[in-house]
């Protein structure tokens, strides 16, 4: 529990951030909460030499919309998505996620942006941004580009990420006024990662689901975004056959690791269960 | 002024029976506590492991050169630097040896392999990585029964040869010990002749008792005197200070062990580990203080497990419920050594209270120990030397018994109960139970949750589960209990041929003030708010000017330590035993105050006063202050007196618990609706501790019965060796405990006390367990094994065909 030495940066800005990152390559990571690396540099699975702490950093904080978007600073906590009116009102399913997320101590350092960058499919965060089509601002040494979540997860901590990028800002197109979502997430206990879970945000037209995306949280070396079981609804009323439809093309992209949560076969069958749970909650909130 | 009334002077005093706030906790909650990890003397250096990643391997070669040369670092000893002194092996309480760095093999994952001493921590840790062991993997023995088969790989080679194992012949090469009780012939006869039989192989899992403070030590050893001081975690200071003596061959007066505050302990800090004798080596060598702190992995993973036993469990029953026989045979895994922490005597502990709450006529119980290639240990998490594995075998056979009978399991237990007239009890395995009053008990906790009604609505809730109304089952726990506690009588109890009393030494200050010392060692059980109240019973001065001290073998009394809920039944009697050769000194003083007989006097609450003339009295304060000033002609001055106290037997608590769980099918997930236990410990000293301790034993039963599990994949890897998957509940997943009492005193306890602590785990567990299994009793499933985690729940349910569309 005792993690190798390191030397310890901190930057005041995102362009110095950058300029430090990119100086020290792959022997630098950026610290956010430092709630997913410092464990994992405890346990001596990571061993950064530098760490570059963006926590001075004020313009990855905050929380704003733009245009139809929320942008959300990587900097901003988890705790804070949670005390945050704007989130409850046009994104209730990330105050809903965040809760869901580890405990209260871990929220208040836990960022979003870690969260997202991080790449560990035990994430809750990653399958929410699949779902809501969320794009990552990246900034790097060659300046600023953004990538869409649902290119961003390549496999299990692998991402689109270049060594001396961070992700500067998530950006949230907002879901219709009238849209049902909900995060279904089955845990063994408070502080544990998913056994399985499952997001969804679906709109409906008259009973008929309009609008629908699934994504699925901890069933695969990184976050699933559903499409063919958001497709195999989308046109229904959600009716018992077309949700087992769902549910099978659901399971069907599954290939999660067989641990102490249970067999993969186990984990496979939450995520259905999680999603029919997550769909008859999303649909009883949609209007 | 009028004098107060003997009420309001008993209630000053907060003695037996007061909700006295734990004084201990002062400190506590304002972190104000001293642990081992908070010494920090001058020059101390700091001790790392190098452990095996492996199972079972050959150790081919070990450089340490790179380790050395790190920057911090002072010495890498091995198994080469411990073998001339004789130590790379240390004795254990089962009788057999324990490697204290491995020396040309490791039998299990992260065993001690090499100990770094660096001036911090960091280096220390640095260094580890640094050293470079060849390793030559073998064949990996994880499951006991594999272990007895005829091709297993040899685990333990330093064995060869030695057929006699500690507790008689070894039947193969990774036996232990064969161990049995009871009557075969009779019981093999009431089998035959039986008119319904069940059997079951009830298996409970690897635990580990996990308290949140690891197991740690500081050493140090002062060259110029030849004196070795240690400070640790040790639930048994005294113990540990005569085997450090044995095998240091320092002279038991020059070695000093300290017990500071301990974090919980519950089994785990009862045996001597690896890192406590590196370290004295270290300081030893060095001639500097060290200090050795485990992480929550290498506790989870090396210093003593509990349960892994596997339990094939039969009954023998009448068609009309009437019990006639038992028969268990038990696996019991030991790990890689043999460092099981029973009483020499009782290489299965007390198993053979596996009998239960229960009038068998005739029983039989067998028990063999073998090897494998996991963690040493088999410590009684939580409860005395394995009775919660017994109390699980015989309340889930019971319930398999009830359902092949088609009886309700309350019946069943009601009909077979031990009857009150019945005690004291002699038990088909050998126990005399002192004292109990089980049908009043069950009947009340059945009373108080309304049992009829729950069954009459599982009936209904069962109807809509078939009729598609709902996904969910209910689940009735029943559970009845006894504890068999307080070891023990000399004549069948020991530790290395050390007969398991314990002791107090009780000294009164001439005002009146109080330092008591005793044997035991509380790890947060409120010894020093209880043992206070004793003595303010049988004294009559305040708990509040009363100090308890226990952990410092220099000056506290010789005792046995704190397991297996003994403090009050050994400690707590002794404490009541001075007290009163304390007061019959003080009659005698307060005659010759009132110049009368001293038969002429009569004691009353807080003083004695003179028979038929209440007017006429001294008080234990006045009395206090003669002992120092105006003692008869030819006494002695002072009040004081030591006490070693040999229980006569066991004390044996016990309790009834219902509770009520709703499965979600479809997911495993069980909730627990309602939890009620009632608990029968005899006297009731404390009863807000009492109800602390109960929590907390409920809590640890839920985490054991729903989670917990230190579990081996077949490679010999821990799979899941942190708190991320050691089940750890917190307040969010606890549930909601009802507790209750009823109050049936020990016959033979200076007080009629008879220990709690543990009672909680042993009536716990197969409560959860029943209430679980009662979920899908319906559809002919007769046992589902612990941990009732999520997907072992959902996959019970799927074996049942719950899920089909
Ligand atoms: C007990 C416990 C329980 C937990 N349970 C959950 C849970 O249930 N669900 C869940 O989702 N999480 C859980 N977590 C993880 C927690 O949410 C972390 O806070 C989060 O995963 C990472 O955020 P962070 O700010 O702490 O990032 P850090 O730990 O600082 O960083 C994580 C990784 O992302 C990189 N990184 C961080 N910020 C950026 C950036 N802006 N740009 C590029 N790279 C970056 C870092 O270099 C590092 O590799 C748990 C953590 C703990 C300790």
């Amino acid at each position: 529990m005792i993690p190798a030495a390191f030397e310890y940066h901190r930057p005041r800005s995102i362009a110095e951030a950058v300029a430090v990152l990119a100086d020290l390559g792959e022997a630098a990571r950026p610290l956010a909460g430092g709630h997913s690396l410092i464990p994992m540099m405890k346990l001596r699975l990571a061993g950064p030499e530098h760490l570059v702490d963006l926590g001075r950093i004020r313009d990855l904080k905050g929380i704003r919309t733009e245009g139809g978007d929320i942008v959300i600073g990587a900097m901003t906590t988890q705790q804070e998505l949670i005390a945050s009116d704007l989130i409850a009102a046009k994104l209730p399913i990330l105050r809903e996620t965040s809760l869901l997320i580890a405990d209260p101590q871990v929220r208040y350092v836990g960022t979003l942006g870690g969260n997202v960058a991080n790449g560990d499919p035990g994430n809750d965060m990653p399958a929410v941004m699949l779902c809501l089509g969320a794009v990552y601002h990246v900034v790097g040494p060659t300046g600023e580009h953004r990538v869409a979540a649902r290119d961003f997860y390549l496999g299990a901590y692998v991402t689109a990420l270049d060594p001396g990028e961070i992700v500067t800002a998530i950006r949230i197109p907002l879901p219709p006024t009238g849209h049902g979502s909900a995060y279904e997430k089955l845990k063994r206990k408070i502080g544990d990662y998913a056994t399985a879970a499952a997001a969804v945000v679906l709109t409906l037209d008259r009973g008929v689901v309009a609008t629908c995306s699934i994504g699925l949280t901890n069933v695969a070396d990184m976050p699933l975004w559903a499409e063919d079981a958001a497709l195999a609804l989308v046109g229904t009323n959600l009716d018992t056959a077309a949700v087992k439809r769902a549910v099978a093309a659901a399971e069907a992209i599954t290939a999660p690791a067989s641990d102490n949560r249970g067999p993969a076969a186990y984990r496979t069958k939450m995520a259905g269960v999680m999603l029919i749970r997550a769909l008859a909650r999303a649909r009883a909130q949609a209007k | 002024m009028t004098e107060p009334t003997s009420e309001q002077r008993t209630q000053s005093l907060q003695g037996l029976g007061c909700k006295r706030k734990r004084t201990e906790d002062i400190r506590f909650v304002q972190g104000k506590g001293n642990y081992v990890d908070d010494l920090k003397l001058p020059g101390t250096l700091y001790g790392d492991f190098v452990r095996s990643p492996y199972g079972h391997a050959r150790i081919k070669g070990i450089d340490a050169s790179k380790a050395k040369a790190l920057p911090g670092v002072i010495a890498v000893l091995t198994a080469a630097d411990l073998k001339p002194l004789n130590l790379h092996y240390m004795p254990t309480l089962a009788g057999d040896v324990a490697a204290v760095l491995a020396e040309d093999k490791v039998l299990y994952q992260n065993q001690e392999v090499a100990f770094v001493i660096a001036e911090d921590r960091y280096a220390a840790a640095d260094a580890v990585e640094l050293v470079e062991v060849d390793y030559e993997p073998l064949p990996v023995v994880v499951d006991p029964f594999k272990a007895m088969a005829p091709d297993a790989p040899v685990l333990r080679e330093d064995l060869a040869g030695k057929t006699d194992g500690a507790h008689g012949k070894r039947k193969h090469h990774n036996h232990i010990f064969a161990w049995e009780m009871g009557d075969r012939g009779a019981t093999d006869q009431a089998f035959t002749q039986a008119e319904v039989t069940i059997k079951e192989l009830i298996s409970y899992q690897r635990v580990h008792p996990c308290p949140l403070e690891t197991c740690q030590c500081v050493a140090s050893f002062d060259k110029v005197k030849g004196e070795l001081t240690v400070w640790g975690t040790f639930q048994a200071p005294h113990v540990i200070r005569t085997v450090a003596s044995l095998i240091s061959k320092i002279p038991e007066h020059k070695v000093h062990v300290i017990a500071p505050d301990i974090g919980g302990g519950f089994g785990n800090k009862v045996g001597a580990y690896p890192g406590y004798i590196c370290a004295v080596v270290a300081s030893i060598v060095t001639g500097r203080p060290v200090k050795w702190v485990e992480d929550r992995t290498e506790n989870l993973t090396t210093t003593s497990f509990a349960r892994d036993y596997h339990m094939t469990a039969e009954i023998a029953a009448n068609r009309d419920g009437r019990i006639t026989a038992l028969r268990v045979n038990v696996l019991a895994d030991h790990g890689a050594f043999d460092a099981c922490a029973d009483p020499s005597k009782w290489p299965a502990g007390f198993f053979n209270i596996v009998t239960g709450s229960y009038d068998f006529p005739v029983a039989h119980v067998s028990v063999d120990g073998v090897y494998t290639n996991k963690a040493p240990g088999g410590v009684a998490y939580r409860c005395s030397f394995r009775v919660t594995e017994a109390a699980y075998c015989i309340e889930r056979a019971m319930d398999i018994l009830a359902q092949k009978l088609e009886m309700d399991p309350a019946d069943l237990r009601m009909k077979n109960l031990i009857r009150r007239e019945q005690f004291p009890y002699h038990s088909a395995l050998g126990w005399e139970y002192d004292s109990g009053d089980y049908h009043t008990a069950l009947q009340r906790a059945m009373n108080a949750v309304g049992y009829r009604q729950l069954r009459t609505e599982q009936q209904a809730r069962l109807a809509a589960f078939r009729a598609g109304k709902t996904r969910e089952l209910m689940g009735i726990g029943v559970a009845f209990f006894t504890e068999i506690v307080g070891a023990g009588p000399s004549r069948n109890c020991d530790i290395l041929g050390i007969a398991m009393f314990d002791s107090a030494e009780i000294r009164i200050h001439p005002t009146g003030a109080v330092i008591a010392r005793m044997g035991t060692k509380s790890q947060g059980q409120g010894h020093e708010t209880t043992y206070a109240q004793i003595i303010a019973s049988e004294l009559g001065l305040p708990a509040d000017d009363i100090i308890i001290e226990e952990g410092n073998t220099d000056t506290a009394p010789y005792g046995l330590g704190t397991y297996g809920s003994r403090s009050t039944p050994t400690a707590g009697a002794a404490t009541a035993m001075a007290a009163r050769k304390i007061r019959a000194k003080a009659q005698m003083i307060a005659a010759h105050l009132l110049e009368v007989s001293e038969y002429d006097l009569e004691w009353d609450v807080d003083r004695f006063r003179l028979k038929g003339n209440p007017e006429s009295f001294k008080t234990m304060k006045e009395i206090a202050w003669a002992a120092y000033s105006n003692v008869p002609p030819g006494m002695e001055q002072g009040l004081e007196a030591v006490s070693y106290y040999d229980p006569p037997n066991m004390t044996f608590p016990f309790g009834a618990y219902i509770s009520v769980v709703d499965v979600d099918v479809d997911t495993g997930v069980v909730k627990v609706r309602r939890f009620y236990a009632l608990d029968d410990c005899g006297t009731r000293i404390n009863p807000m501790i009492i109800e602390g301790q109960i929590h907390g034993g409920l809590t640890e039963a839920f985490a054991i019965a729903m989670g917990q599990e230190i579990h081996y994949d077949e490679d010999g890897n821990v799979t899941g060796p942190s708190l991320m998957d050691y089940f750890l509940p917190t307040a969010v997943e606890t549930p909601k405990w009802e507790t209750d009492w009823t109050t049936t005193p020990s016959p033979h306890h200076p007080i009629g006390a008879k220990g709690v602590g543990e009672s909680p785990n042993v009536g716990g567990v197969p409560c959860f367990a029943n209430a679980v299994n009662d979920a899908f009793r319906a559809f002919g499933s007769t046992h589902i094994a612990m941990p009732h985690d999520n997907w072992r729940t959902w996959t019970a349910a799927d074996n049942l065909g719950l899920h089909a569309a």
